[in-house]
């Protein structure tokens, strides 16, 4: 055997003293905090293990993530639906569409929820009639409509509508036009284009600011609790009101969301690249 | 025998400019025709009129004997619905300068696309049609690779494929090969030129002044707009009879 006349090279590295310093001082600050909190005899760390299974707190979790789901699902396609009026070539739509996205975005979502939780009082009565005639195809209290988690899930889908619509439409539109001209000039009509060639390109940009959106929904979806919206908040609220125990519930509450968040970022991280699928790879011509 | 392309003083003008400003000429089926003239000249927008991706200002334009974009009733034009435009460009290929091809999909994905959601071939019979296609442009193992894994040669003629899938009565070419590095470019000449051989109606955008030369019928040489001469490569080429055109071959040849 020779010896190697470069052998893997021995230095003594840089003592990074600052770093040290700054890592002492943040967990300095984080134990202070901790130690703060966890020393509240109000915190009662048993109370909490009490509840964090107890039925009420599981219903509420179920109710949190059906809202989450039915106000994405809905919210989604309809910021879809929003987003190709607003880039359609017919002027009446771009301006519902624009319309819609102004206001539901220039309004709070909590004015948005308590709006429709006393809906009755503005609309007493649901009713669509047949254009132009008396003839109803539906005529019901509005009160008898707005039961359970309704009121809720209108406010928080149509408020996602109007924010999943910006960010379709910014999807749509960093898809390059010679996309589109390919698709037509094989015969494939807007529609077939659309759903086939530009939705799944613009997925790669509508990916990531959509699984914020789910998670902002699913912590959002707490200021229902101020129309009683049976949700994981409404249900801790219910009976810390009755009990007092305050702070042990709303951790409960807490520990939920967050497990419930960091399940969601996971997944995220899985939807991302699945949607990043061949525009990845190095050296392409398409993006030069 | 009916033109495959047949343009009257076609006009485009794009707000107040004026691109194609009254173009004649006829592309008979077989035939194939190379578009030559300088930047601006207006090729592309006569390319993309021809399939409707642009519509004409004024003249008529016919492809197979069927007026583009329009139908004629009596001495009214009235448009064409969005579905009867996508249903004639089944039959006219395109090939674009920048590829174009989708990169969600895989090689065979982009050729199977239309054909099974278009022409509602089965998937089996779209994907070995596909697989045929891509043996026939030469990567054949490539099929499952996406865009973005293959050098810009194999891109355009997969390019090539896609449009070949839609069995084309015509294609089109808007300078194939001018994105592509030199040793590139006659990877892609070859298979457009065994497609001439086998008797593909075909009209090309090109600086390949070579293909033109040895695989053009006519050639046109256009600029401002306006259709400066044509005629066989030998006399567009060889012998050109307007000061526009010398001026033009000079500088390119
Ligand atoms: N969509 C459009 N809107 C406005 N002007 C356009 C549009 N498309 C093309 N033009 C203009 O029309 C003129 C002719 O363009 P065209 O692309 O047809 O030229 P070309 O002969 O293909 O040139 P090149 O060799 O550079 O590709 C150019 O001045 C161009 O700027
Ligand atoms: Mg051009």
């Amino acid at each position: 055997m020779t010896t190697d006349p470069h052998p893997p090279i021995k230095a003594v590295p840089v003592r990074h003293y600052g770093r040290w310093l700054a890592a002492a001082a943040v967990a300095l600050l984080a134990y202070q905090v901790f130690a703060a909190l966890l020393s509240s005899p109000n915190l009662e760390p048993a109370t909490i293990g009490d509840y964090l299974f107890k039925d009420f707190v599981l219903e509420g979790v179920q109710t949190t993530l059906l809202l989450t789901v039915i106000a994405m699902v809905l919210g989604t396609a309809g910021g879809i639906l929003l987003a190709v009026m607003r880039l359609s070539a017919n002027p009446v739509l771009r301006f519902c569409a624009a319309a819609f996205v102004w206001f539901f975005r220039g309004t709070p979502l909590l004015v948005q929820i308590v709006f429709f939780g006393f809906l009755g009082a503005l609309l007493p009565r649901l009713t669509i009639t047949v254009p132009f005639t008396d003839i109803a195809v539906f005529d019901q209290p509005t009160n008898a409509v707005m039961v359970g988690i309704v009121p809720a899930v209108l406010a928080l889908s149509l408020n996602e509508m109007a924010y999943a619509a910006e960010i379709v439409r910014g999807g749509i539109m960093s898809v390059d036009s010679g996309q589109t001209e390919a698709a037509h000039a094989l015969g494939m009509k807007p529609g077939l284009t659309m759903r086939r060639i530009v939705l799944p390109q613009a997925m790669r940009v509508i990916a990531p600011p959509m699984g914020n959106e789910v998670i902002t929904m699913l912590k959002s979806t707490a200021l229902v609790s101020v129309i009683a919206g049976r949700d994981l908040m409404t249900a801790v609220q219910t009976v810390y009101a009755q009990n007092y125990k305050v702070i042990p519930l709303l951790a409960v509450a807490a520990i939920w969301y967050l497990a419930l968040v960091s399940v969601l970022s996971v997944l995220q991280w899985f939807v991302e690249r699945r949607f990043g699928r061949g525009q990845r790879a190095a050296g392409g011509g398409m993006f030069r | 025998m009916t033109a495959m392309i047949k343009a009257e003083g076609v006009r485009k003008s794009f707000g107040q400019l004026e691109v194609l400003r009254g173009i004649d000429l006829q592309v008979a089926p077989g035939e194939v025709c190379c578009l030559l003239g300088p930047s601006g000249s207006g090729k592309s927008t006569f390319l993309r009129c021809v399939n409707h991706l642009e519509s004409v200002s004024a003249g008529r334009l016919w492809v197979d004997g069927q007026l583009v974009g329009y139908r004629q009733r009596g001495d009214k034009l009235h448009e064409l619905r969005e579905s009867e435009i996508a249903q004639r460009r089944r039959d006219i290929g395109m090939v674009f300068q920048r590829f174009n091809l989708f990169p969600h999909l895989t090689a065979v994905g982009n050729i199977m696309e239309a054909p099974v959601h278009v022409l509602g071939e089965s998937r089996a019979e779209a994907r070995q049609r596909a697989l045929a296609l891509l043996e026939r442009v030469g990567l054949a193992d490539k099929a499952d690779a996406y865009p973005a894994m293959l050098s810009g040669g194999q891109q355009q003629r997969v390019a090539i494929a896609r449009a070949l899938a839609m069995r084309p009565k015509l294609m089109l070419f808007d300078e194939p090969t001018s994105a592509l590095d030199p040793e590139l470019v006659g990877e892609v000449l070859d298979v457009m030129r065994d497609l001439a051989a086998e008797g593909m109606t075909m009209m090309v955008v090109t600086h390949e002044m070579g293909f033109a030369r040895e695989v053009a019928d006519t050639v046109v040489f256009m600029d401002g707009g306006v259709v400066v001469e044509a005629g066989t490569p030998a006399q567009v080429l060889g012998d050109p009879q307007h000061e526009r055109t010398r001026a033009f071959l000079a500088k390119v040849l």
